[in-house]
Formats: C-alpha cells, sequence, structure tokens
C-alpha cells in the first residue's frame, strides 16, 4: 500500500498511543510527508547514502553455492558491505536527516542486539546529532562489546530492567522516555514497527534494497528475480526487500526464526506461530499467550528476538502475496557455515535465516530461475555465538 | 445510569469533588487487595479504579510496572480478576474502573471482555493506548455497558479534545504531566492551565479527572482549587502497599484516603 493515511494495511497498523504522543506522531507524520519528495532533502540523504554508507551495494552471483546445490541461481544483495555492517544504516541515516531538519536536538532510539543503536550513533555522530540508546539489561551483557561500541561513538546506553529486559522492554522504555520528553525529543524506531507512520517511513527508507535489486536483475538477465528472500524481525530489511517487488510477479518469502521449533515455546515466528494483537502503538500479529500477555522469545540471532512484527507483513501474510516461512537454530547454523565456505561471506545469523530458504528454494527449482536473497548484514558479530554453538554441540 | 455517573451527580449536590484511587490487583497479592479496598472505601474514596496488569505496560513508570509483574508473577488471570470484583463487590457498591492495556480486551474480543466485567462489577474503562482513531469496535461493545473514559493531555488541541470529550464517558482523564505514571514533578503551572482550559472547553459537560502524578494532600488542594472535579491517585497508593504489612494494611489505606479525600470537600 503506497501511503495508507490512516496508517492502516487492512486491520493490521494504526495508532495505539498514549494521548501524550498524538502532537509527536502527527508532527512527525507532516515533516516526514513535506521531506520525502523534497529534492534538497532526497538529494542530502542520497549523499550519505552512497558515500558514507556505501550505496549501492552489489548483487553478486553466489556461483560457488549455486553449483554446489544444483537448482536455481542464488544471488545475494549484500547489505553486509554497508558501513556498519548492516542494512540499518539506511533507515537510520533517513530519519537521523530528518530530525535534523525538525529541529530536533536529542535522539532516542531502543534496540536489541544493538546493530540498529549501532547505526544510531553512526548516523547521529556524522549529522552532529546527540543520540541516547535503550537497551535490555541482558541485551547489555550478551553485547557488552556493541555497547562499547556506542559509547565510543559517543552515544549514552541505557540499560532497561524493566519486564524480560529485552528488546521489548527497551522498546518500552524508549516510548516512556518520549511521553517525558515529547516536546525536544526525537524517537528514531529501528524497525519497520510501532505507531503510524514509523512502519511507512521505515520501509520507504529501507526500499532503497528492492529498487537497486530491481534495476540490478533487469541488467542481468532483463527481468524481475523469480523469487526473493529475507529474513523477518520486526522485518525492516524484508519489507524494504518486498515493497518494491509486491506488484511485480516475483514469489516473495519472509524468513522468521523457529529457534528451538515451532512447537517449542523458543523461537521467533510470529507470522508464523502468533495471533493479532496489540503491541508497541500497531495492531500486528503477535507471541502471546491466551491471556494476550506478550511471551518471551528465542533466537539464535538476537536481531530476530522480537516478539512483533511489522503491520505491512501481517498484511501481506493475510492477503497471501508474501509466504512467510521459518528456520530454526540448527538450520540456520547450517547455512551460515554452507555460505562461509563456499563462498567467503560470514553473514549475520539474521541473515542466515534467509539463506536456509534459498536453500530449499534453490533446490527445487531450474539453472534458468534466479533467486535473490537480501543478505541484510555481516557476521562478524556472531562469530563468538557460533563458536559456543559449534563447541556445545561438538560441530567443529 | 452508570455507578461511574451516578457517583458524580451525588458528590456534585454535596458540592464535593472526587477521590480516585488506582491499585493494582493482585499487588502484592489478593487479600491485600481486598483489604486495600475495605481501608479506602472506609477512608471515603469515591471510585476506584483497578489495575490489571499486562506484560508491556508502556505508560506506566517504575512502580506501577513493578506492581504489574508482582501481579503476572503471582498468577493474576483474567478469570481469576473477575471472581475478585466479584468478591469486593458484595462488600461494596464503590464504582469500579478497570484500567489494563488494549489488548487485553483486544485478544479476548471486546464484546466478551466487556460482557464478562460488567457482569461481574465494573463500570468503565481506562486503556492508555486506546486512541480515539483506533476506538470504533470498544466504543461499539461497551455502549449502554460500561463508561469509556480516554485521556487527554496538557498538548491535546482543542480540536482533539472535542471529539475526545465525545466518546468519553463518566469523566474525561486529564494526564497531568508529560511522563507516565508517578512521576514526581510537583504541581506544574502548565497543568493548572490545562485543568483551566480543559473546563472552560467542556462548559461542564463532563467530569475532569486529573491524574498522573498526583500524591499528596497538597497535590490534591491545588487540582481541585484550579477546577479539576476529581484527582487520581496510584503510585502513591502502591507505595504505601508495599511498605505496610497486611495487619496495618486496612488502617493505614483508610488514614491516608482521610488526608487526600479531606481536600476535595468544599472548605
Ligand atoms: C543483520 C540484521 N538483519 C536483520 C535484522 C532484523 O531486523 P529487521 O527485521 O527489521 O530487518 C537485524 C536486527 O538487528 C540485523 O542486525
Amino acid at each position: 500500500m503506497k501511503y495508507p493515511k490512516d496508517g492502516k494495511f487492512g486491520e493490521f497498523g494504526g495508532k495505539y498511543i498514549p494521548e501524550t504522543l498524538v502532537p509527536a506522531i502527527e508532527e512527525l507524520e507532516e515533516n516526514y510527508l513535506k521531506f520525502k519528495n523534497d529534492k534538497k532533502f532526497k538529494k542530502e540523504l542520497d549523499y550519505y547514502l552512497t558515500v558514507y554508507a556505501g550505496r549501492p551495494t552489489p548483487l553478486y552471483y553466489a556461483k560457488n553455492l549455486s553449483e554446489k546445490i544444483g537448482g536455481g541461481k542464488i544471488y545475494l544483495k549484500r547489505e553486509d558491505l554497508l558501513h556498519g555492517g548492516a542494512h540499518k544504516i539506511n533507515n537510520t541515516l533517513g530519519q537521523a536527516l530528518l530530525a535534523k531538519k525538525m529541529n530536533k536536538k536529542r535522539i532516542i532510539a531502543e534496540t536489541g542486539a544493538g546493530q540498529h543503536g549501532v547505526a544510531t550513533a553512526m548516523a547521529c555522530a556524522a549529522l552532529g546529532l546527540k543520540a541516547e540508546v535503550y537497551m535490555g539489561y541482558k541485551d547489555t551483557i550478551r553485547q557488552k562489546l556493541n555497547v562499547f561500541r556506542m559509547n565510543l561513538l559517543g552515544c549514552k546506553v541505557h540499560p532497561v530492567k524493566s519486564g524480560s529486559k529485552t528488546l521489548k522492554d527497551a522498546i518500552n522504555e524508549a516510548i516512556r522516555d518520549w511521553i517525558t520528553n515529547v516536546e525536544n525529543t526525537y524517537y528514531l524506531l529501528g524497525s519497520a514497527v510501532g505507531p503510524h507512520p514509523y512502519p511507512v517511513m521505515v520501509r520507504d527508507f529501507q526500499s532503497v534494497i528492492g529498487n537497486e535489486i530491481k534495476s540490478q536483475m533487469k541488467k542481468i538477465n532483463n527481468k524481475t528475480p523469480d523469487s526473493v528472500i529475507a529474513c523477518v524481525g520486526g522485518g525492516s530489511n524484508a519489507i524494504g526487500t518486498f515493497y518494491p517487488l509486491a506488484d511485480t510477479n516475483s514469489e516473495i518469502i519472509g524468513v522468521e526464526a523457529a529457534g528451538h521449533g515451532l512447537k517449542s515455546s523458543k523461537h521467533s515466528a510470529t507470522l508464523s506461530a502468533g495471533s493479532k494483537g496489540v503491541i508497541h502503538g500497531m495492531m500486528t500479529y503477535l507471541l502471546q499467550d491466551k491471556e494476550g500477555q506478550v511471551t518471551e522469545t528465542h533466537s539464535i540471532s538476537a536481531g530476530l528476538d522480537y516478539p512483533g512484527v511489522g503491520p505491512e507483513h501481517a498484511y501481506y501474510k493475510d492477503t497471501k502475496r508474501v509466504k512467510y516461512h521459518s528456520a530454526t537454530d540448527v538450520e540456520v547454523i547450517d547455512a551460515f557455515l554452507l555460505l562461509t565456505r563456499t563462498e567467503g561471506i560470514i553473514p549475520a545469523l539474521e541473515s542466515a535465516h534467509a539463506i536456509a530458504e534459498a536453500v530449499k528454494v534453490a533446490r527445487k527449482s531450474k539453472p534458468s530461475e534466479s533467486i535473490v536473497v537480501t543478505l541484510s548484514g555481516r557476521g562478524d558479530k556472531d562469530v563468538e555465538e557460533v563458536q559456543n554453538y559449534l563447541n556445545k554441540h561438538d560441530k567443529n | 445510569m452508570t455507578r461511574i455517573k451516578e457517583k458524580f451527580s451525588a458528590l456534585e449536590s454535596q458540592n464535593e469533588k472526587a477521590l480516585i484511587a488506582y491499585i493494582m490487583a493482585g499487588f502484592p497479592n489478593e487479600k491485600a487487595t481486598i483489604t486495600t479496598v475495605r481501608g479506602l472505601v472506609k477512608g471515603g474514596a469515591d471510585i476506584i479504579e483497578l489495575g490489571f496488569p499486562f506484560s508491556d505496560p508502556l505508560a506506566d513508570g517504575p512502580v506501577i510496572q513493578n506492581a504489574s509483574t508482582i501481579s503476572l508473577q503471582k498468577g493474576t488471570k483474567i478469570a481469576k480478576f473477575f471472581a475478585l470484583v466479584k468478591k469486593i463487590r458484595k462488600e461494596t457498591d464503590i464504582p469500579i474502573i478497570l484500567m489494563t492495556y488494549t489488548n487485553i480486551l483486544y485478544h479476548k474480543g471486546y464484546d466478551k471482555f466487556i460482557f464478562e466485567a460488567k457482569k461481574a462489577g465494573i463500570d468503565g474503562f481506562i486503556l492508555p493506548d486506546m486512541s480515539v482513531e483506533e476506538s470504533k469496535e470498544y466504543l461499539k461493545s461497551a455502549k449502554n455497558k460500561a463508561d469509556t473514559i480516554f485521556l487527554i493531555s496538557p498538548n491535546t488541541s482543542k480540536k482533539r479534545i472535542e471529539k475526545i470529550s465525545k466518546v468519553s464517558s463518566g469523566f474525561l482523564y486529564l494526564v497531568a504531566v508529560y511522563g507516565t505514571t508517578g512521576v514526581k514533578t510537583g504541581v506544574k503551572s502548565y497543568t493548572i492551565n490545562a485543568i483551566k482550559n480543559v473546563k472552560k472547553q467542556t462548559k461542564g459537560k463532563i467530569p475532569i479527572g486529573v491524574g498522573f502524578g498526583v500524591s499528596t494532600p497538597e497535590d490534591v488542594k491545588k487540582y481541585i482549587k484550579a477546577g479539576a472535579d476529581a484527582v487520581i491517585v496510584g503510585s502513591a497508593y502502591l507505595k504505601l502497599i508495599e511498605k505496610t504489612s497486611q495487619n496495618q494494611l486496612e488502617a493505614k489505606i483508610t488514614a491516608f484516603t482521610k488526608s487526600l479525600k479531606k481536600q476535595t470537600r468544599a472548605t
């Protein structure tokens, strides 16, 4: 949906927010609508995306991997090559620039593993803004290095000790900060979630991924890809990949984190196993118990460890435009090792979910068919996690 | 007429304003909730706001967050909550408002939840994350069953106040400060101005209740003087409950309530 005025994708999305935030959300929407088509703004953002972040990213034909599987041709959209090592910078540069235009001096953000926090800290440093990041206390322990990285970049990190002490609580705390400092603060949300206009705005900033894929594939074989695949946490790299291709014939698949399996309680597969509900200002699919309490999630990749999902994905699921599958921790480790060894590319564990699915799709398709996978990030941050996993499971 | 509306008109005829007390059901346990309610009634509270815990209370400060977490850990469930309300209803006719978050009602279904709540003795609802834009289904389900109390803030535009007071019934909840529940900032002049402006705009068509950060008799006095029809005290009660032993609870709650209630009577 191009720009839903009421923020609704079918029944999903909307604005379920405390009244104090309404003027701030209205101001944000007004400014976003004004600047998104502003030539100067677009030029400035394009400048930063190009010379600072490193766009456009290559579309790489993974020949070794494709031949090893012996089916369709797998192409990797190399978001892992961006500054900071993930797609997150597409969004943080866009929103930080918008905040600057809105004359907001104080930026707040939430982060799970720390990827969005780091990308926020980078964009804010580059644009001369002050950032503070909320991070679940558990995550500050699990991802110590990213906390230090944010500190190095001049950003204050607030450990969040409420609730389950993870990403969802960091979002709650960021919203509470915003309610308290609503006059001077810009909330830089990290995924295509939250109240309108965030899901649309983040999608638009991430759509550079899908738009580049479209034109790059056209150059390669003069058509759109037969399949496109991306991993889904909050859903920002996926919606940025999918949205520009939604009106083509491409098969589109989003991959969620199945953790220990969908039948276990240890997963983050919101669309595959959740039900409708309201969280963080939006109506969407949600992992919750029988009483409507939000449940805790698990994934080997911290970036997919979130009990909600962007409302446009909820809509694509119900309208069946996108298929949502999932990959277990075990499948993800296999995919991680496979890509690393065949192509010399270490993927983020989040992105390895998409690789796991791509392998399944490639196996069933012909060499004339093309499969594009968004490699949302690089895996340097995950090597310790993988090492621990391999030691534990004796897989070395 | 609901119990809430009856209460406001009774108070009006006595030239009194309302004291609304917020407590979290099941914090620190069900017995304490029942005892607290007795203390509130004895102390002269006019309306009780009973919180039902939610895993992600994004409009609440640390005190209510903590109370939610403990209540959930103690096993507070919807059916148990309704049973508790029924128990309370055997003892008192005081208006009871349920305060929780949208997902709790949505997940069970607005119709079903509101029907059961009403049957248990709930008179109205406060949902801090329910915006007027998303409220159609909720309002339809609550119509002629329970009051729907919406919130406004000192930064809410006149146009929105107009829109919100149309769907609000029972009273209109004015959030006193920019912030979450329980923040203690003292009485701000912007709040006093907001009370005066809202009163002027709504012309007495709906009572105005002021809450968030109201914690002392002095706060109550100032808000009432500015024109509030009701004050809501929450976190201060929870703090008192937290530090008081069960055998002292009723007396302490009664005394604190009396000190607050005194400020709502014409002098
Ligand atoms: C590399 C990478 N991919 C994917 C994600 C998931 O986010 P989203 O679903 O918003 O793209 C993250 C989040 O931290 C990430 O770091």
